[in-house]
């Protein structure tokens, strides 16, 4: 599979997603921001970082980088496109996601381990995980207060788009689980096409050997067999 | 010339924990009628044209495109001489 891995001014999970993909032996490039070719890729991620320095409001200059144009066009042709923490406030500044990071809700930078519980099967990031798995993927944000109007909510909900929700050990959603305040504890959700997610969480920092926790390996996985 | 005085602000039904955190540093100041605090963003800009018409309409442009997120934040601005505001 060939991937695509976009580099703004500012992130820092780009070689981490990097290597995950080339471990996984698949034919991946970094392309930098101000290219506009995205090499023909069958997935493309937009890393975590800081791009542009969060300045003004997180991912709202990156959007202007001459290669979002491109992965806008990707995604519209039902390209796989995955954003990550800075990659989803991205996502949704470029209106390809609905909805907002706002700040978290403690105002504190979190950086922990967080489960999050696998909410549908019905999209290429999940499919083959199955509904309801616990998966132990770390987050690193401040702004990832994922929020929408109460309209919008109700569409991700009655269109199955919500694909990850903060939840503890045993798979329970409750305030306790909600580290930063999302609304319906959100971690991650999809375009009505599926094509796109969008996920506060890193499963490119859990899916390496030399990390504590393997879980976001279920994730490459299946990307790979929704791709074959 | 002129100068696009702008503030963005969070809508009144987006909690805001940034003002919430201030509210509660003024009550343990000392300062318990503080009701609540909202933080918004102030953003000046200068412009070489003398058009105001012009300049409303790129500005109207700017905070639709870039500076406010709908989703979230409103915007309101004022238009002024830029000679006017350098006095003060």
């Amino acid at each position: 599979m060939r991937i695509s891995v976009v580099t703004f001014p500012g992130s820092n999970c780009d070689y981490d997603a990097y290597r995950v993909c080339l471990s996984r032996g698949h034919q991946t490039k970094l392309i930098w921001h101000k290219d506009t070719d995205l090499a023909n890729p069958d997935l493309v991620i937009l890393p975590g970082g800081f791009s542009y320095g969060d300045y003004l409001r997180g991912g709202a200059l990156a959007r202007f980088s001459p290669i979002v144009n491109e992965v806008i066009s990707f995604a519209k042709k039902g390209g796989l496109l995955l954003g990550i923490c800075n990659g989803f406030q991205i996502l949704t500044e470029c209106g390809l996601l609905p909805g907002t990071l706002l700040m978290n809700e403690s105002l504190l930078f979190i950086c922990k381990h967080q489960y999050i519980r696998v909410e549908t099967e019905a999209s290429p990031f999940t499919q083959s995980i199955g509904k309801g798995k616990v998966l132990d993927v770390p987050i690193a944000h401040k702004e990832g207060n994922f929020y929408t109007d109460s309209e919008t909510l109700k569409q991700l909900q009655d269109n199955n788009q919500i694909i990850f929700r903060y939840c503890d050990k045993q798979g329970e959603i409750n305030l306790q689980s909600n580290p930063n305040g999302s609304l319906d504890n959100i971690a991650g959700i999809c375009n009505p096409q599926r094509n796109i997610l969008g996920m506060m969480p890193h499963p490119e920092r859990s899916a390496t050997d030399t990390v504590p926790t393997q879980d976001g390996r279920w994730i490459f996985e299946a990307i790979e067999k929704a791709l074959e | 010339m002129l100068k696009a005085k702008i503030y963005v602000k969070l809508k009144a039904s987006v909690l805001d924990p940034q003002g919430k955190a201030v509210t509660n540093s003024l009550h343990n100041l000392g300062f318990t009628d503080v009701l609540e605090t909202r933080i918004s963003k102030y953003i000046e800009m200068n412009f070489t044209s003398d058009d105001r018409e012009k300049v409303s309409q790129e500005v109207e442009y700017i905070c639709n495109s870039l500076l406010a997120n709908p989703n979230t934040e409103i915007y309101q601005y004022e238009i002024v001489p830029l000679e006017q505001n350098l006095e003060n």
